[in-house]
C-alpha cells in the first residue's frame, strides 16, 4: 500500500499498489458484478484468487441465503449478484410477490361473489331440463360433473353452450334438489354462492 | 470521454525536454505524486506520445497507458496510475447506487455524491470547479472514475443537484480497455 510513503522519504523500493484485475472482465474483482460476464469472472476468480473470491463473496452469499428462505427460485439465480443487484433483484422479486398475491386475493373474491345456478327448466308440460351453470369459476371440470351426473341420476346429462357463449350442465329431468346437495357437498361450493331458479313461466301448467 | 472504444493512432517518441515538461506538469498537478514520480516516469525511460480520437493525447510508458490529456485541460492520470497510487489525488465518493450509471457513462450527478453513501471533502478542504479528482465508491476498494468537476465541491453540497464530472476517465470504458502494442 501507498499509504506510508510520504514525500520526506522517497524510497527507492517500489511503491505501487499491486492491484489484482480481474482476467476475464480486466476490472478490478469488486466491480464484475457491473459487467455481463459476472458468472465467468466468479468463476475466475475462485480458481485464481479463492481468499479475495471468499471475502468478496461471503457477503453475498449470507444475502444469498435469507432469500432462499423467502423465495428458492429466485434465489437460484442470485448467486453471483452483488448486493446491489440483490436488493434490486429482491424489491423486484417483491414486486412480483406482491402483485401474485393481489392476484390471488383477487380470485378468492371473485371466487367468493361466483354463483352456481340451478335452474329448473320446464321444456314439456312436466318435463323438465336442470341447467347449471357458473361451476367453472369453482373449479369444477364440466365435462367430469356432465359424466358423474348422467351416472348418478341415470339420464341424459352434456356440456352445453348457452347463448352468451358459456358452457353449462344441462341434466335431463329436475334434479335441481339433489344438484343442489351434490354441488354444496361435493363440488364444495358455499350454499350462499348456490341459488336454485324456477323457471316460473310455465308453472302451475 | 471514452464512453466509445478507442484505438489509438500513431504513436510517437516523446523528446527528452518534452518528457522533462511531462514529469514536472503531472508533479504541479498532483504534488504528492512527487515522491513517485521516478517511479511512474523513470528519467531515463522513453515516453511515448499517442493520438486519441476528440483531441486527447495519451502518455504511454512501455505499453502501459500512464497519464492523458484533452487539449489543454490538466494532465489526468489512467486509473491503473490511481490504483497504483490512491492517496496521492483528491478524492471523493460516491454512493453505491451511483456506481453502475457511472460504470455505464453517464454524467456523475451530485446527489450520488451528497447522499449517505456518498463522501465529500470538510468544509476546511473544499475542491474547486476545474479540479480534477478520483471518485471512490461505497463498499469498494478501488476508484472508478477520475475526471475534471465542473462544480466546486461547496456548491454541490448547497445545490445538490446538476452535472459533476461528465468527461472523466471510468473503469471499462475505451481507455481502459485500449490496447497499446
Ligand atoms: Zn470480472
Amino acid at each position: 500500500m501507498a499509504e506510508n510513503s510520504s514525500a520526506e522519504t522517497p524510497s527507492t523500493e517500489p511503491q505501487a499498489r499491486k492491484v489484482t484485475y480481474c482476467g476475464v472482465c480486466t476490472l478490478p474483482p469488486e466491480y464484475c458484478e457491473f459487467g455481463g460476464t459476472a458468472k465467468k469472472c466468479k468463476e475466475w476468480l475462485e480458481n485464481e484468487y479463492p481468499d479475495m473470491h471468499e471475502r468478496l463473496y461471503s457477503e453475498v452469499i449470507i444475502s444469498h441465503i435469507l432469500i432462499l428462505h423467502r423465495t428458492a427460485a429466485v434465489a437460484a439465480t442470485l448467486s453471483t449478484l452483488s448486493i446491489d443487484a440483490q436488493k434490486r433483484a429482491q424489491k423486484d422479486s417483491a414486486k412480483k410477490e406482491a402483485k401474485a398475491a393481489q392476484q390471488e386475493k383477487r380470485a378468492a373474491e371473485d371466487k367468493a361473489a361466483a354463483k352456481v345456478l340451478i335452474k329448473r327448466v320446464e321444456r314439456n308440460k312436466r318435463k323438465y331440463v336442470t341447467a347449471v351453470s357458473g361451476l367453472e369459476a369453482h373449479g369444477l371440470d364440466l365435462k367430469k360433473v356432465a359424466k358423474e351426473w348422467g351416472k348418478k341420476f341415470a339420464t341424459g346429462s352434456s356440456v352445453t353452450k348457452t347463448a352468451s357463449g358459456s358452457e353449462e350442465v344441462v341434466v335431463q329431468g329436475d334434479n335441481s334438489d339433489e344438484i343442489y346437495d351434490w354441488v354444496a357437498d361435493v363440488g364444495n361450493v358455499p350454499e350462499d354462492n348456490i341459488e336454485l331458479i324456477e323457471d316460473k313461466k310455465k308453472k302451475g301448467g | 470521454m471514452f464512453k466509445k472504444d478507442i484505438s489509438a493512432g500513431a504513436k510517437s517518441k516523446v523528446k527528452s525536454s518534452a518528457q522533462r515538461a511531462i514529469r514536472t506538469k503531472v508533479v504541479e498537478t498532483y504534488p504528492l505524486l512527487a515522491p513517485h514520480i521516478d517511479e511512474i516516469i523513470p528519467k531515463k525511460s522513453q515516453l511515448d506520445l499517442l493520438k486519441l480520437p476528440d483531441r486527447v493525447s495519451l502518455y504511454a510508458l512501455d505499453n502501459e497507458p500512464l497519464f492523458w490529456q484533452h487539449m489543454d485541460d490538466p494532465i489526468i492520470p489512467h486509473l491503473r496510475v490511481v490504483h497504483a497510487f490512491p492517496t496521492c489525488f483528491s478524492r471523493i465518493g460516491i454512493d453505491r447506487g451511483a456506481i453502475r450509471f457511472v460504470l455505464s457513462g453517464a454524467t456523475l450527478m451530485a446527489p450520488g455524491l451528497t447522499s449517505k453513501g456518498g463522501r465529500l471533502p470538510e468544509s476546511d478542504a473544499e475542491l474547486q470547479e476545474g479540479e480534477v479528482v478520483v471518485i471512490e465508491a461505497e463498499g469498494k476498494e478501488e476508484a472508478c472514475l477520475v475526471g475534471q468537476l465542473k462544480m466546486g465541491t461547496k456548491e454541490i453540497k448547497e445545490k445538490n443537484k446538476g452535472a459533476v464530472i461528465d468527461s472523466g476517465h471510468y473503469l471499462g470504458d475505451g481507455l481502459w480497455k485500449l490496447t497499446i502494442d
